[in-house]
């Protein structure tokens, strides 16, 4: 069992960080399209909401078919889906607009589909900070209601993609229809917390 | 009078091929050869292109869509700007009628067929008339021109095209006092364009493409009718066979592959004001005060050569820099409301 985790742990370490060695390597070298700056910011933010529809799917995919070792995995997901993420946003300050400070706060505060993407990211900041074991334990409770923000934080990423682009809407359609479906398999829990509360 | 005497052994119209039809058949031809050869080459070398690096991004088209020398004056402008390499020009394109990421057209268009092409220029003018294909490249001079193109994104190129001034084809229908507007229109063809066939593909736009300019921008002198790129006719994804560059406003409204020219009395539709008139205007002049709802426009990024760190963010200048050629024109219109 334990080299079976440290295996599939293996594997996804290579599996998130080969495909994006090899973009920024494209990226850094000019073959990663026309424009390797469009490229590299699309690939990195399409893989982040990837790794966290991946990550949210574990839990009901775990229960219903028994495969206790997967959420052994789930914190490792999760950190992926943030590094995707803070790459995405760091590529937007360095490569798109420059370290043009000014423009960044005014981009983030305007444009109401980046405003939306900050505040996802800032969640998921929290969360990866948090996923430190010892601070897991110092938390207690509120370590569960802090990492419930999650699902907020997935239906953000579903926002920002769906309004950024121009009008090719259906492929962010179907990442929040995915995003709704894995929302809608926790059901009974928002149910139960809407009830305590 | 042209007095006819038919022969027996004559062929009479009805019998004679129709063009379109030979054409199929040649093009029928092609198709077999290609798939042949295609399968050959795909199932026998694994992806030899992919020695650097593993490259998910690209896949190399089977067909490639032809394209020939031109002859032209060149540009004699002392332009200074570095343009932008003909390989980025020509796989970095919006055109939603080939797939809506900017690798789709150059992937999706190289069996782009433009024979037999017509482009009618015809509403409210003297002398309606029909170009064929060989007269685009033939019926008037062609001079090279380079321009800057800025996109709506916030991305631009500096792009040596080739063509006439798009005045010249209008003056030669001897447009009346009603036409106020000039409505320009792209083929509509979903058998070869996968976008119109396809909602999904097509990014969700209703076609054909429709754009529109106002009679005295269409004649100014910087409005261009384009043939073709850096020495040679334009690549299907940059829009074969014919196309319009006006440089001082978004890339939009430079139409691609037209089919149709019309001078019209109301102002015609365009299809992105259409989709989004909040975010899109008939005018779309490239203006660095006037943000698009998602997009800055004060600065933007060159595109030339260069990878991630191609330092490469300039400031936007209005009407992209050709205010000297085509301000005055709108000195009576408040361009924050007419954007």
């Amino acid at each position: 069992m334990k080299y079976k985790v440290i295996f599939f742990k293996l594997f996804i370490h290579i599996a998130a960080l080969l495909p994006l060695v090899n973009a920024y390597y494209l990226a850094l070298t000019d073959q990663l399209g026309a424009d390797p700056v469009e490229s590299i910011i699309h690939f990195t933010g399409i893989g982040a909401f990837n790794l966290l529809l991946l990550g949210l799917a574990i839990t009901p995919v775990s229960k219903h078919f028994k495969l206790s070792m997967l959420l052994k995995v789930r914190r490792l997901v999760g950190l992926y889906s943030f590094t995707y993420a803070l790459c995405h946003l760091l590529n937007f300050l360095v490569f798109e607009i420059q370290f043009d400070w000014s423009l960044f706060l005014n981009e983030i505060i305007d444009r109401p589909y980046i405003t939306v993407g900050m505040v996802g990211l800032l969640i998921l900041l929290a969360l990866a900070i948090t996923s430190i074991p010892s601070l897991k334990k110092r938390m207690g409770k509120n370590w569960q209601k802090l990492h419930n923000w999650v699902y907020f934080a997935v239906l953000l990423a579903g926002i920002h993609f769906y309004w950024s682009v121009k009008s090719e809407i259906i492929e962010p359609g179907i990442y929040l229809f995915i995003t709704f479906m894995l929302l809608a398999l926790r059901f009974k829990k928002f149910k139960k917390k809407i009830k305590k509360d | 009078m042209l007095i006819k005497s038919s022969k027996q052994s004559d062929l009479k119209e009805h019998q004679v091929t129709d063009e379109s039809v030979y054409l199929q058949r040649r093009e029928l031809i092609k198709k077999m050869g290609f798939v042949g050869a295609g399968a050959l080459l795909t199932s026998a070398i694994p992806s030899v292109a992919n020695a650097k690096g593993i490259d998910f991004f690209s896949s190399k088209p089977e067909k490639t869509f032809q394209s020939h020398a031109l002859n032209f004056t060149a540009d004699s402008s002392k332009n200074s700007e570095i343009l932008t390499p003909e390989a980025k020009v020509t796989s970095h394109n919006n055109f939603y009628e080939f797939g809506t990421s900017k690798s789709d057209p150059v992937k999706n268009s190289q069996g782009f067929n433009v024979k037999p092409w017509q482009l009618k220029i015809s509403g409210e003018c003297d002398n309606p008339y029909t170009l064929d294909l060989d007269d685009l490249t033939k019926s008037f001079a062609l001079e090279e021109r380079i321009y800057r193109l800025r996109c709506v994104e916030a991305w631009s190129m500096v792009i040596p095209w080739v063509g006439f001034e798009l005045a010249k084809l209008l003056q030669k229908a001897q447009p009346n006092s009603r036409a106020k507007y000039v409505a320009f229109e792209t083929l509509h063809d979903p058998e070869q364009m996968p976008g119109q066939a396809s909602r999904r593909i097509g990014g969700g736009i209703d076609y054909p493409y429709v754009e529109g300019l106002r009679i005295d921008e269409a004649m100014n002198p910087l409005a261009l009718m384009s043939v073709g790129l850096y020495g040679k006719t334009l690549p299907a994804q940059n829009g074969a066979p014919i196309r319009l560059v006006v440089p001082w406003k978004y890339g939009f409204k430079s139409i691609k592959s037209i089919v149709a020219i019309k001078f019209t009395q109301r102002r015609p539709t365009s299809t992105w004001n259409v989709l989004a008139p909040s975010e899109y205007g008939f005018y779309a002049n490239v203006n660095p005060e006037v943000d698009h709802p998602r997009w800055s426009q004060a600065s933007e990024r060159r595109i030339t050569s260069g990878g991630l760190f191609a330092r490469n963010r300039i400031d936007t200048l209005p009407f992209n820099g050709y205010g000297e050629e085509v301000a005055d024109m709108y000195s009576n219109l408040d361009l924050r409301k007419n954007f």
